[in-house]
């Protein structure tokens, strides 16, 4: 063990952003505040944003440093999931974070999953907002029955050992990141819960960690119709694929 | 005995959720058939068991997310430390002369 803790870890943060301008430049600014004492890089995937969110990458990397921010651009919007794939080729890290970047993520979480990662050794550590310590902030009581509705639901059909299965808010060992993401089809809500169960399923040691959820753009995370519909689809695609 | 097995088998063998989930169901009603056929408890009543099992699941659900509702985690402080940090993040770009809009 000794060994293998002289091996520099690193971890890649992966952000996906569309018209992210002001976000992503404060999220920079407060990952280069919380996450001290370890090897890091931002991979920031913006697809297209026509806001001239990557002309602020840019200048974030002028004063960050080019090796600690890749700007990694995609022509167009294609989705979240090809997003991370697309990260996930640049990352040098053995270790991989995926966070939003509307700030509904903190970064003064990150050294909280790091720390559980290594006392734990743990394949994936998740962010949980349903955990002594953690909360969502802004959301209506509509918002919270569905969401507990939809927990409750999966819970009891899936079994996924996690108390939050759609938060996007984790840290992965990259092997097992690029392991499971390739089989994962589901788009959205689902795309998250479908990877925590597919992880689950195969074995891999999974911890959670609380973390807060500000919804500063009110009702932006709102599930209408469709989006229960669609997560209703996910779950009975996970109870027969997994 | 067979329902033993099928526990046995339900924890050990790898296969599709569903599949787990149809044996867990089949297990629990051939408990259901032994007891119409024994009749330890009479027979009248066994046969309101499978209502009582899906009324007590429908209440489980409820119950569920009624707790889960009444002890929602909130964090209305967080909001206001994020706007803090948010106004100190501002502050540093604004020195080192980056350009974030004014949205």
């Amino acid at each position: 063990m000794e060994q293998r803790k002289e091996e520099k870890n690193k971890y890649s943060i992966i952000i996906p952003t569309y018209n992210e301008r002001l976000n992503i430049a404060l999220i920079v600014y407060l990952i280069f505040k919380h996450v001290r004492d370890v090897e890091f890089e931002i991979i920031v995937v913006d697809d297209g944003s026509p806001d001239g969110t990557q002309d602020v990458v840019k200048q974030l990397q002028q004063v960050y440093g080019e090796d600690c921010i890749l700007l990694r651009p995609r022509p167009k919007k294609l989705g979240l999931g090809t997003a991370y794939i697309h990260g996930l080729k640049h990352a040098s890290g053995n270790f991989v974070v995926i966070m939003d970047a509307d700030l509904s993520h903190h970064p003064k979480y990150l050294p909280s999953f790091i720390k559980k990662q290594l006392e734990t050794g743990a394949s994936i550590v998740t962010g949980t907002r349903y955990a002594q310590g953690g909360g969502v902030h802004g959301w209506n009581l509509m918002r919270k029955l569905t969401s507990r509705g939809a927990n409750v639901l999966a819970q009891t059909l899936l079994w996924p050992g996690v108390s939050d299965l759609t938060g996007s808010f984790r840290l992965y060992k990259k092997s097992v990141l690029e392991d499971i993401i390739t089989s994962v089809v589901s788009k959205g809500y689902v795309f998250q819960m479908e990877m925590i169960v597919r992880a689950s399923r195969k074995g891999y040691h999974i911890e959670e960690v609380p973390i807060t959820f500000v919804d500063r753009v009110f009702g932006s995370s709102k599930l209408g119709g469709s989006e229960i519909v669609e997560y209703l689809k996910g779950v009975a695609y996970l109870l027969v694929t997994t | 005995m067979w329902t033993e097995l099928c526990f046995s088998y339900l924890i050990t063998c790898p296969m599709k959720h569903v599949v787990k989930i149809m044996a867990l169901l089949v297990a629990i009603s051939s408990i259901w058939v032994g007891l119409l056929q024994t009749s330890i408890i009479p027979h009248s009543h066994t046969w309101l068991l499978p209502i009582y099992f899906v009324v007590s699941l429908g209440c489980y659900g409820l119950l569920m997310v009624g707790i889960g509702l009444m002890r929602f985690p909130t964090c209305p402080q967080e909001a206001l430390l994020l706007q803090q940090d948010i106004i100190e993040a501002k502050e540093f770009l604004k020195q080192k002369g980056i350009d974030v809009g004014s949205d």
